[in-house]
């Protein structure tokens, strides 16, 4: 009687090999995207044919529809970058260097679209486009971290080495957001009259809070569709590098 | 479409911008995507082989 | 001597041979209360409103210019990858070199503080408050600064990258910073601001030293 003793690799090593994953993944990219694309549309209809003004902000609540989604994307994507980079450095897993890269431009764009809608709420809100107030402050800092750590990646020849040190910047930025976020909302309330606005806030009816969820839903689709597809790209892209050196050995060779 | 009040241009130009950066986003990604795919298998025509891939 | 110590006297020492660095620091952080009143006009109370904004953004411009010269040297002339292979653990080799820059670069800048305060009509207890939020701020500069510097120490001019990346981790060590010397309109909060500050100093210290020893183990191979 023989028992079958080939070493069932967990998933988690599987997909640590490059091409495993991909071939793993890729089936997922086209149901993604097909969500991403429906949970759009209905968010936009809801947002625009089927909801009603906000009794205080008038029609441009529905800007918050895309701000609030995409300023929730710029944090969930560091939290992302976060988890990758620690799986980077505890587990050296491949994977999280190319999950970390693939999310820092995705990361810097939602913010960056972040503060783009949050101004334009705010110009009939408030009454200027920019306000230095906790949040946006800190969005505002938030961008500067996600762009810090692409110039990072960018000023690095070797990937590979490149991934580890950003992963231990990744982490600094992450145990300083919190600090960061703290220090502005404690500089804002001194420097602020007591009575802003805060147009985010309270009181939300249902009618309301449906497009805003589905909004919300969709663009998380949307990062998650994005990233996947990043990773692949990143996946090639070294697959690339490491074959055009051996041409070039090669070529050399001859 | 329900009448966007007052302020219809600052709601226009903020969907308009997170369509534009969204849509720029995906292109760009489509694009490198597409780029890498045609030099990896311009170099896989030229016979460059990974090293797990040669036979014997 | 041990390890530590041993390391903290050789960049003093190697500092102190060559001289010119600290004193051009100083004279960078000078020189911009110098030139601030040039850009914004002699109005002596609007430069006294001014000056704890303006005495902080100079240290920590002054900081951030010279970082880069916490680990690149001694990467350059090959003495990090002798100090990787010491017994003295990294991060305390980090930290050992954080505490000579600390005493080569922030208290020079300390000590020409005077100078600033009377370019911009500083009164004394503000200038008093200066130096005390200067001695427990700029600790948390150059905790930052080591990370900065040790994450582009292997990247041949990453010298520009690295005030790129710590700045906006400095944000709250100058709002606090400058908090501690004038909480502008509204109750007195420069007390509790200079708490918060030796607070931000004491963490950061006390975790960077890890951070930058990674950072170099990881950067070089």
């Amino acid at each position: 009687m023989s028992i079958d003793t080939t070493p069932r690799q967990s998933w988690w090593t599987r997909i640590a090999h490059p091409g495993q994953f991909t071939a793993w993944t890729t089936p997922w990219l086209k149901p993604l995207a097909v969500v991403t694309v429906l949970l759009f549309a209905l968010g936009l209809w809801f947002a625009f044919f089927n909801s009603p003004e906000d009794y205080q902000l008038g029609d441009t609540v529905r800007i918050m529809y895309v701000h609030v989604p995409t300023a929730w994307l710029s944090q969930f994507i560091y939290a992302a970058m976060a988890v990758s980079a620690v799986g980077t450095l505890v587990w050296r897993h491949p994977m999280a260097d190319v999950s970390m890269k693939a999310a820092a431009p995705l990361g810097a764009t939602f913010t960056a679209l972040a503060l783009f809608t949050g101004s334009l709420w705010g110009r009939p809100t408030w009454g200027t486009f920019w306000e230095w107030d906790g949040r946006m402050t800190s969005t505002l800092v938030l961008l500067l971290i996600y762009l810090g750590i692409i110039a990072l990646w960018r000023a690095f020849e070797d990937q590979l080495r490149a991934a580890r040190v950003v992963a231990i910047f990744t982490l600094v930025g992450a145990v300083n957001i919190p600090i960061i976020k703290f220090s502005v909302d404690w500089w804002a309330t001194l420097h602020q009259p007591a009575s802003v606005f805060r147009p985010d806030g309270p009181r939300m009816p249902g009618s309301i809070l449906t497009p805003l969820f589905v909004m919300l839903f969709a663009f998380t689709f949307l990062f998650f569709t994005l990233h996947l597809m990043g990773m692949h790209t990143e996946i090639k892209r070294r697959r690339l590098i490491n074959l055009e050196r051996r041409a070039a050995e090669r070529g050399g060779a001859a | 479409m329900i009448d966007l009040g007052p302020h219809a241009a600052f709601i226009i130009w903020a969907y308009a911008g997170v369509t534009l950066a969204v849509g720029a986003l995906i292109a760009l990604r489509i694009g490198q995507s597409r780029r890498i795919e045609r030099r990896l298998s311009a170099l896989e025509a030229q016979g460059v082989r990974r090293r797990s891939e040669k036979s014997a | 001597m041990t390890g530590f110590s041993a390391i903290i006297m050789r960049d003093l020492r190697l500092a102190l041979r060559s001289g010119g660095d600290a004193l051009t620091l100083v004279l960078f952080f000078v020189m911009i209360g110098v030139v601030v009143p040039f850009a914004i006009g002699p109005d002596r109370e609007l430069l006294a409103r001014l000056a704890p904004g303006i005495v902080w953004i100079a240290a920590f411009l002054s900081m951030l210019l010279g970082l880069d010269r916490l680990f690149r040297t001694d990467h350059d002339d090959g003495t990090l990858l002798l100090l990787r292979s010491a017994q003295t653990p990294l991060a305390a080799v980090a930290l050992a070199k954080m505490i000579a820059h600390w005493l080569l670069t922030a208290v020079p800048l300390i000590v020409a503080t005077p100078l600033l305060a009377v370019m911009l009509a500083m009164d004394m207890q503000g200038f008093m408050r200066a130096l005390v939020s200067l001695l427990i701020g700029t600790p948390a500069l150059v905790a930052l600064g080591a990370v900065g510097a040790s994450v582009t120490v292997t990247i041949r001019r990453g010298g520009l990258i690295a005030p790129v990346l710590i700045l906006p981790l400095a944000i709250p060590v100058l709002i606090f910073g400058v908090g501690a010397i004038t909480t502008g309109p509204g109750p007195d909060q420069s007390g509790s601001a200079l708490l918060l500050l030796a607070a931000i100093s004491l963490i950061t210290v006390a975790l960077s030293p890890f951070a930058a020893g990674l950072a170099i183990a990881s950067g070089e191979d």
